[in-house]
């Protein structure tokens, strides 16, 4: 519903970030017509599907006549599409959106992105830009705990990544996946960074539930499937509160790992037009502030304000992720956390 | 005149040549195309290494801890799920096929829901069911007793091989009440005459009787559990265990090693191969002069006091297969929380709206129906072909061309996919991608349930008919169209209705085979199972349910008997 209260407001602010465009208004016509031309956008996106479905309407609604093909799935599974697909010369993808930072070095590496700056990223902050232009920050997310305040009372719930590692918590745990999830697999690194693989080792010990998204395990924390997140996307479980369920999350003191989700065209998209106009719809202020009001996301947009129940992103100890160690690391980080937890 | 009479006068070697050359090189080439190409590939990649070939990913495969685990887990699964399949088919079988148990046709029909059932969705339904915490049932039971623990947990190897068993009963079920359909009653009575009483002549009569039919189901059923790789990935992921296929899958996973999953792989192909021979072995080995009877006197046994607590039973497991698991969709379908009980407040329609306005599903529906349809058509028609061919033994070598139909049974549904990946993502056939790929995967695998379905319907039409037509001076083909094909109309449309809902369901090979661009119903709920999105799981399950079931009806209206009446003869994933 919010979302459709929303429409009328966005369209107008998308008419004005159009006009306020750095490109001259002949070039803008001629590039609207082409991705009319083309007709749609194909886009692998790792956000949670009903995020990544409100961003699409928002689009096709500013411009009628292009769709937006929306496939969500983990970030690592994005990754095994494009890699699998490109092998087989097969060209389906435009525009390419994960969780894991790692991605894009390596996609950059093998000289799959397109170069492309979208409208307005000047203003961005550094940590949202790539210093060679061809992946910019969409939207960021901090890993954090959460618990089910029905089945545990706000004394007891865990307040450090330590604290999920007493014995008390055995059974009551559930983790997402890094062999699915981006956010899943910098949140595993920064805490090998911080504590070792042993954190982990020890985690396993407790028997989590496994599940793959980042989204999942605030659902399954919803439902009350298991009392306790030992991890996550903020955003999501924000998302669960605003509903109404029995949900509060914890900033654990020793930070809480940043994600920066990238957004790329890639090199061969075969709907490079609209690929184009839907970058700049994405980083245009009414859908970063749509992203930060209804979904509960940082943005790197400068104008984006806050919902007043959110901590601000300067006031969180943040864990710090390099790309690059992340893209190494990779087959490590699945390979360790599968041979802890069995799967 | 001339030209007929020239025609006459071909040499009898020519004319069957004729006739077998079309068929053979269209056999062949399907041969050729559908297994052994891909399989041929399989084998290969799993022994090549970067430096000529090597057996390093066996090696693997056998040292690697965690894959012995997955292999090992992978037989605890199929040995268990096969036997409590026959605990459960088997009484259910004889209660429905020899005694008074009330309402037999009922339990028979819900068997066939069970049936029917895709099997992930079932166990994603005992996820809302039987989850140690939030599940429902657990939920009733802690609030009845007080008690902490759970009264059962899904995410167990025995959660597993409890979900499995509900799906996979049903392929012993029929094996064995088709066997007794076909024994008659005479011994038993003779027994019964004798004075042993009913246990008595049930144990040593009956029971010897069906045992091939009971060992066939156990491999049947054992071979479906083996195959089966959504199930596992519902319950065994979240529990921190792997099965075969849904380590093979994982190994796709970037960077992929598609050498190790084709060399895991085989070791499953070569279970399923000896697994089926040794049911033909004992299905073979007809040595019984009472099995095959026509048309024998059965007499109905009267169960007496056990009639009810025999009904209960059959309803239990009927329960646990299809009334809870469909009501728990239904629920879930219209709840905004699952978990919680379906209130005013807690009621939406906005899964349904979100379900349906994602673009992946509507093309995703589209997709599934259209390959549903052509790989029906062309499967149906296939089989009815190749099984007239075979039954009425016109051509040369019918025995092998029957055997090669068959030989797919033993592939499954994921080692297929893996073979079709490798198989058609080079040259020449670049298929990875497009919809063929799906239907070759899909054809493939239906092929043999298609051709038994056939086989048995023209089996059941006499060649006297189609002889009379001949010596009242009709040609094979005029025969064909006036007294073989309406004959076999509704046998073929049953062909028809089997292979669609076996690929409207299918999702252990499309797992590995899709692109975003042809993505079926099946892949779509499985993406939205890893992102937890029960609700809009629960609607498009229904909506396959609906579909499904749409089809059974109208198989059911248009055969007017029981369609469990057929054969189940094939094992699919």
């Amino acid at each position: 519903m919010t979302a459709l209260l929303l429409v009328p407001v966005v369209l107008g602010w998308v008419l004005l970030a159009v006009a306020s465009a750095p490109l001259p208004a002949a070039a803008q016509d001629a590039r609207l017509e082409a991705a009319k031309k083309e007709g749609k956008v194909v886009w692998y996106t790792s956000l949670a599907l009903s995020s990544s479905e409100k961003v699409a309407k928002l689009f096709e609604q500013a411009y009628p006549g292009i769709k937006v093909e929306v496939h969500r799935t983990g970030s690592q599974r994005i990754l095994q599409r494009v890699m699998q697909e490109l092998q087989a010369n097969i060209k389906i993808v435009d525009v390419i959106h994960t969780s894991d930072a790692g991605h894009y070095v390596l996609l950059k590496d093998k000289k799959l992105l397109l170069k492309y700056a979208p409208a307005g990223i000047e203003r961005f902050p550094a940590a949202f830009k790539d210093k060679d232009g061809y992946h910019f920050g969409l939207r960021a997310t901090v890993n954090v705990i959460a618990y089910n305040t029905k089945s545990v009372p706000a004394a007891d719930a865990p307040r450090t990544w330590k604290d999920l590692l007493d014995p008390k918590w055995k059974g009551k745990l559930v983790t997402a996946h890094p062999g699915y999830s981006g956010v899943i697999a910098t949140h595993v690194l920064a805490l090998v960074n911080l504590y070792g693989w042993d954190y982990f080792k020890q985690l396993a010990q407790n028997r989590p539930m496994i599940v793959q998204s980042a989204v999942d395990p605030s659902g399954v924390v919803a439902s009350g499937e298991r009392p306790v997140a030992a991890n996550g996307g903020d955003y999501t479980f924000y998302q669960v509160k605003k509903k109404g369920n029995p949900v509060e999350i914890v900033f654990p003191k020793e930070g809480v790992p940043l994600v920066v989700s990238p957004t790329a065209i890639a090199a061969f998209a075969p709907h490079a037009n609209a690929a184009k106009l839907f970058t700049d719809f994405i980083f245009s202020r009414p859908v970063q502030q749509v992203l930060a009001d209804s979904e509960g996301l940082y943005t790197g947009h400068p104008d984006v304000t806050y919902p007043s129940d959110q901590p601000k992103l300067s006031d969180l100890n943040i864990l710090r992720v390099d790309p690059e160690e992340l893209e190494k690391r990779n087959e490590e980080i699945k390979t360790r956390f599968v041979e802890f937890f069995g799967a | 005149m001339a030209v007929e009479a020239g025609a006459r006068h071909h040499p009898s070697w020519l004319e069957g040549l004729d006739r077998s050359a079309p068929v053979w090189l269209l056999a062949a080439a399907a041969l050729v195309l559908l297994i052994l190409l891909p399989l041929g590939w399989l084998g290969y990649v799993s022994v090549s290494g970067e430096r000529g070939l090597t057996l390093g990913h066996y090696a693997r495969v056998f040292t690697d801890p965690r894959l012995q685990k997955a292999l090992w887990n992978t037989l605890v699964l199929a040995f268990w799920s096969g036997l409590a399949a026959v605990m459960i088919g088997a009484p259910m079988a004889w209660l429905t096929a020899r005694t008074d148990l009330p309402g037999a046709r009922l339990i028979k029909s819900l068997v066939m829901a069970s049936f029917v059932t895709p099997p992930f969705l079932g166990a994603f339904a005992w996820v809302m069911l039987a989850g140690p915490n939030a599940g429902y049932l657990n939920k009733l039971y802690r609030s009845l007793t007080g008690a902490e623990d759970p009264l059962v947990n899904i995410f167990t190897m025995t959660g597993l091989i409890f979900v499995v068993t509900l799906y996979t009963f049903p392929y012993v079920y029929i094996m064995i009440a088709n066997t007794l359909g076909l024994i008659a009653s005479d011994l038993e009575e003779a027994a019964s005459i004798l004075g042993a009483n009913r246990l008595y002549v049930a144990l040593t009569v009956t029971l010897p009787m069906v045992l091939p039919a009971i060992l066939g189901g156990f491999i049947l059923a054992v071979l479906q559990a083996l195959a089966l790789f959504g199930s596992p990935a519902i319950l065994a992921l979240p529990a921190g265990f792997h099965t075969i296929t849904t380590q093979v899958w994982s190994l796709f996973q970037y960077p992929p090693k598609v050498e190790m999953a084709a060399a895991f792989s085989v070791p499953l192909l070569l279970s399923t191969a000896l697994l089926l021979l040794v049911q033909k072995k004992l299905l073979g080995r007809r040595g019984y002069a009472s099995v095959g009877g026509k048309g024998a006197q059965r007499r109905i046994i009267p169960l007496g006091p056990w009639r009810y607590p025999a009904l209960l039973g059959c309803l239990a497991v009927l329960a646990a297969a299809v009334f809870l698991p469909y009501g728990i969709l239904a629920k879930a379908a219209f709840s905004r929380a699952w978990a919680q009980p379906l209130t005013w407040d807690n009621f939406t329609l906005a899964n349904w709206s979100f379900t349906f306005l994602y673009s992946s599903t509507q093309s995703a529906i589209v997709n599934t129906l259209e390959r549903g349809v052509l790989t029906a058509c062309v499967g149906a028609g296939l089989a009815a072909l190749l099984a007239y061919v075979t039954t009425r033994q016109l051509i040369v070598g019918h025995q092998v061309l029957a055997f090669l139909t068959l030989a797919p049974v033993v592939i499954p549904g994921i080692v297929l996919a893996v073979a079709l990946f490798i198989a058609y993502t080079r040259p020449p056939f670049l298929l990875y991608g497009t919809l063929w790929i799906l239907f070759i995967a899909y054809l493939t695998k239906e092929m043999p349930v298609g051709y038994s379905q056939s086989d048995a319907t023209f089996r059941g039409i006499h060649p006297e008919l189609e002889e009379a037509g001949r010596i009242l001076g009709a040609g094979r083909l005029r025969v064909l169209r006036e007294i073989t094909a309406p004959l076999a109309k509704s046998g073929i449309i049953a062909t028809w209705c089997f292979v669609f809902i076996g690929v409207i369901r299918e999702l252990s090979a499309s797992i590995i085979l899709f692109t975003p661009n042809t993505k079926v119903m099946s892949v779509v709920i499985f993406d939205l199972k890893e992102e937890g999105q029960f609700g809009a799981i629960a609607v498009l399950g229904l909506f396959m349910l609906v579909m499904t079931f749409g089809v059974v009806v109208l198989m059911q209206s248009l055969l007017g008997r029981d369609v469990m009446g057929g054969r189940a003869s094939g094992a699919s994933g």
